[in-house]
C-alpha cells in the first residue's frame, strides 16, 4: 500500500479509536460473541456497500438497494412457502430460495442498469423510482403486514445465518469473500480500472474504446446480485420480510462507501475503505447500546459527524494533490 | 385562460351532479363516510388497514344507504390533502380519521367539522379539544400499566429486566412511564431501555447487545409484538431461551397463537388492537342508520391475553 494519505488513514484511525473506546467502556465489547454479532450484522450492508463502491466509482448511484433487499426477501419467502408442500422441508427447498434470491436480485439490478445505460435516464432518478416500486411491491405482497417463512423451514435454514465454519459464522465468511473478490476486481482487473476511468472522465473512457454502457450495466447487475446474496443471509435470521425491511440501507451503504474514501463523484474507489466505513457505522450503534454514553436519540448525529469528517478529509487530500 | 375555464366548467358540472343526486334520491338518502388512515408501513398499521377494509366491505353490504371513501396516507401532508379532497369532491357526511400527527391535522379536521360534518377521531387526539363528535382510542397508559402489573406479580424483588422502547413519541413515553410506575416498589431493576423503533431488525440488534452486556436478565418487556419476535430470535441465538420470558404488545396473530399453545417464553400479551378502527367505523355508521346516541369518548381498554382467553383475540386471516 503505497502513499497512504490522510484520507486513507483517517477512517482507519477512527475505526481503531472506536474499538479502543468500546473496549474501555465495556468488558464484553471484545468478547467473541459481541465481535461475531457486530460483524454478522454488518455483513448485509457490507456486501451491498462493496457492490455500491463499484457503482459509485463508475459515476453512478443506486438508491433502490434497501427496497430491493426487502422485495427479494419477500419473493424468497413467498416462493419457499408456495413450494414447501411439494418439496418438503429440506435442501431442495433451500436451494430454491437461494435461486430465487439470486435470480430476482439479478433481474432487479439488470432493470436498474438497463434504464440507466440503454434508456439513458439519470441513475438518481431511475433508482429513486425503483426504490418506490420495490418498497410498494413488498408491502402489497405482504398485504401491508409481514411475510413470514414457515416455522419448520426457518428452523432448517437458520444455520445459514447462525451457523458457521471453524467458529466463524457464515455471514462473516461470505462478507470476507465478497470483500476479497471486490478488492481484487477493483485493483487488479480491467473491470476495476474501467470503472475508475468511466467515473473520472466518461468521454475519455469512451474514446479509449472502453465499452462504457456495458461496464456500467455490469456494475448495477453485480450490485443486484450482491443484494440477492445479502438476502440469502438475511432471510434465515428472522424468517420474515415487511414494508420496513431494509429501510434506509441504501443510505447506510452509500455513507459507508464515502467514509471509506471512494469519491462520490466517481473516478476513485477503495473497497477495503468501504469495509472500514461499514464497521465504523455499525460499531457506533453497538457502542451506544453497550455503554449508555449518550442518549440513543443522538446515534444519527454521531454517524452524521463522522460522515462529514470523512468528506472533509477527502477534500484535504484533493487539495494537496492539486486535483 | 382556456384551461381555467375548462376546469371551472368541470367543477360546475361536478357541483351540479352533487346537488342533483340527493334531490333525485330523496326517499333513500345515501350517506358518504370518509375514512382516512395512515398507510400500512408496519405490522400494526397493516392490521389496521386490513380491519378497516373488512369493516367497510361488511357495512356496505349490510347498509345499502352507506357509501365509504377510504384513503391511506404515508405522511401527514398527504393525509391533509386526502381530507381536503374528500370534503371538496366526495361530498362526505362524516369523517373517520386516524391522524398521522396531531398538530398538522388539527385545522383540516376542524374545517370538516365547521362544514357541519360528523367527525370521528381515532387513537391520536387532535391538539385542540372539542372538535370531534366521537373519539375512539386505545389506552396507552393501561398498555404500560397492565404489562407492569404482570411483571410485578410474577417476578421476585431483585429481578433484572430490560425494556425495548418504540419510536420516540409521546405515545411511547406514556406507555413507558405507566410501566415504570406500575413496577415501582417491587424491587425489580430495569437494567436498560433502548429504542427498538417497533421494528424486528432493530429489536434483534438491541437485544443482542443487551445479551452481551448483561449476564443476568430475567424478563424482557418488548412492548410490541414485532419487537418481541426480533428479541426472541436474539435470545435463541445466545442460547438463553430458558432464562427469561418476554411480554410484547398489540396482539399479533403469531404471538397470540403461541400464547394459546402455552409457550413458556411468551406467557401473556397486552392488547392494543388494530381492530379499534373497526369500532370507530361501525359506531360512525350507527350514527346514520340508527337512533342510538353516538358521541363522546370510547376508550378500548388494554387487557391481558392469556392462554384461557386467547381464542377471542386470534384473527388467522388478518395480516397482523
Amino acid at each position: 500500500m503505497r502513499n497512504l494519505s490522510l484520507s486513507a488513514l483517517g477512517p482507519l484511525a477512527a475505526l481503531i479509536l472506536l474499538i479502543g473506546l468500546g473496549a474501555s467502556l465495556n468488558d464484553n465489547f471484545l468478547s467473541s460473541a459481541n465481535i461475531t454479532n457486530v460483524l454478522a450484522r454488518s455483513a448485509f450492508i457490507g456486501m451491498i456497500a462493496v457492490g455500491m463502491t463499484f457503482v459509485i466509482t463508475s459515476g453512478g448511484l443506486d438508491l433502490s438497494v434497501g427496497s430491493m433487499a426487502a422485495f427479494v426477501a419477500g419473493m424468497v419467502i413467498l416462493a419457499m412457502n408456495a413450494l414447501q408442500p411439494r418439496l418438503g422441508v429440506g435442501l431442495p427447498l433451500a436451494l430454491v430460495g437461494i435461486a430465487v434470491a439470486v435470480g430476482v436480485g439479478l433481474l432487479a439490478g439488470l432493470a436498474n442498469g438497463l434504464l440507466v445505460t440503454r434508456v439513458g435516464i439519470e441513475p438518481f432518478i431511475v433508482t429513486l423510482g425503483t426504490m418506490g416500486i420495490f418498497r410498494s411491491l413488498v408491502t402489497w405482497l405482504a398485504d401491508g403486514g409481514t411475510l413470514s417463512l414457515d416455522f419448520t423451514m426457518r428452523e432448517y435454514i437458520g444455520p445459514i445465518y447462525y451457523g458457521g465454519f471453524l467458529g466463524i459464522s457464515w455471514p462473516i465468511i461470505t462478507f470476507a469473500l465478497v470483500v476479497i473478490v471486490g478488492e481484487v476486481a477493483m485493483r487488479h482487473t480491467r473491470f476495476g480500472r474501467y470503472c475508475e476511468a468511466i467515473g473520472s472522465n466518461e468521454k475519455v473512457a469512451r474514446y479509449s474504446a472502453v465499452k462504457v454502457e456495458r461496464i456500467r450495466l455490469l456494475t448495477y447487475v453485480a450490485l443486484g446480485l450482491l443484494v440477492g446474496l445479502a438476502t440469502i443471509l438475511y432471510v434465515p435470521r428472522l424468517g420474515s420480510a415487511s414494508g420496513s425491511t431494509g429501510l434506509l440501507w441504501e443510505l447506510e451503504a452509500i455513507a459507508a462507501v464515502i467514509i471509506g474514501g471512494t469519491a462520490l463523484k466517481g473516478g476513485f474507489g477503495r473497497v477495503w475503505g468501504t469495509v472500514v466505513g461499514v464497521l465504523i457505522l455499525s460499531l457506533i450503534g453497538n457502542i451506544l447500546n453497550l455503554a449508555n454514553l449518550v442518549s440513543p436519540y443522538l446515534n444519527g448525529a454521531i454517524q452524521g459527524v463522522i460522515i462529514v469528517l470523512a468528506v472533509v478529509l477527502q477534500r484535504k487530500k484533493a487539495s494537496v494533490e492539486g486535483r | 385562460m382556456k384551461r381555467r375555464q375548462f376546469f371551472g366548467a368541470t367543477a360546475a358540472l361536478v357541483l351540479a351532479a352533487g346537488l342533483a343526486a340527493p334531490a333525485t334520491a330523496q326517499d333513500a338518502k345515501t350517506f358518504v363516510i370518509g375514512v382516512s388512515i395512515p398507510s400500512a408501513t408496519h405490522g400494526f398499521m397493516g392490521g389496521l388497514n386490513w380491519h378497516a377494509q373488512e369493516t367497510i366491505a361488511r357495512l356496505e353490504a349490510t347498509y345499502p344507504q352507506l357509501d365509504f371513501v377510504l384513503a391511506t396516507a404515508g405522511e401527514a401532508a398527504k393525509q391533509v390533502s386526502d381530507i381536503e379532497d374528500m370534503l371538496a369532491t366526495r361530498n362526505i357526511d362524516a369523517l373517520v380519521v386516524l391522524p398521522f400527527e396531531s398538530e398538522p391535522l388539527t385545522s383540516p379536521v376542524k374545517a370538516v367539522k365547521d362544514a357541519g360534518k360528523f367527525v370521528t377521531v381515532v387513537d391520536r387526539g387532535l391538539s385542540v379539544a372539542g372538535i370531534e363528535d366521537l373519539y375512539v382510542a386505545g389506552d396507552n397508559e393501561a398498555f404500560g400499566r397492565v404489562a407492569g402489573e404482570y411483571f410485578k406479580a410474577h417476578l421476585p424483588a431483585g429481578a433484572k429486566i430490560v425494556v425495548l422502547r418504540g419510536i420516540a413519541t409521546t405515545l411511547d413515553n406514556e406507555r413507558v412511564d405507566a410501566f415504570e410506575k406500575a413496577i415501582e416498589g417491587s424491587g425489580i431493576e430495569v437494567l436498560d431501555k433502548q429504542h427498538g423503533d417497533w421494528n424486528r431488525d432493530k429489536a434483534f440488534t438491541v437485544m443482542q447487545d443487551y445479551l452481551s452486556k448483561y449476564p443476568q436478565i430475567d424478563a424482557v418487556w418488548a412492548a410490541d409484538d414485532d419487537m418481541a419476535v426480533g428479541a426472541m430470535a436474539a435470545i435463541e441465538q445466545a442460547g438463553r431461551t430458558s432464562e427469561m420470558w418476554i411480554i410484547g404488545g398489540a396482539g399479533m396473530k403469531e404471538i397470540v397463537k403461541r400464547i394459546m399453545d402455552k409457550d413458556p417464553q411468551l406467557p401473556v400479551d397486552v392488547t392494543y388492537p388494530p381492530a379499534l378502527i373497526s369500532s370507530a367505523i361501525e359506531m360512525t355508521a350507527l350514527n346514520f342508520v340508527s337512533s342510538a346516541p353516538v358521541y363522546g369518548r370510547f376508550i378500548i381498554g388494554s387487557t391481558l391475553i392469556t392462554p384461557e382467553n386467547a381464542a377471542k383475540f386470534y384473527f388467522p386471516d388478518s395480516p397482523f
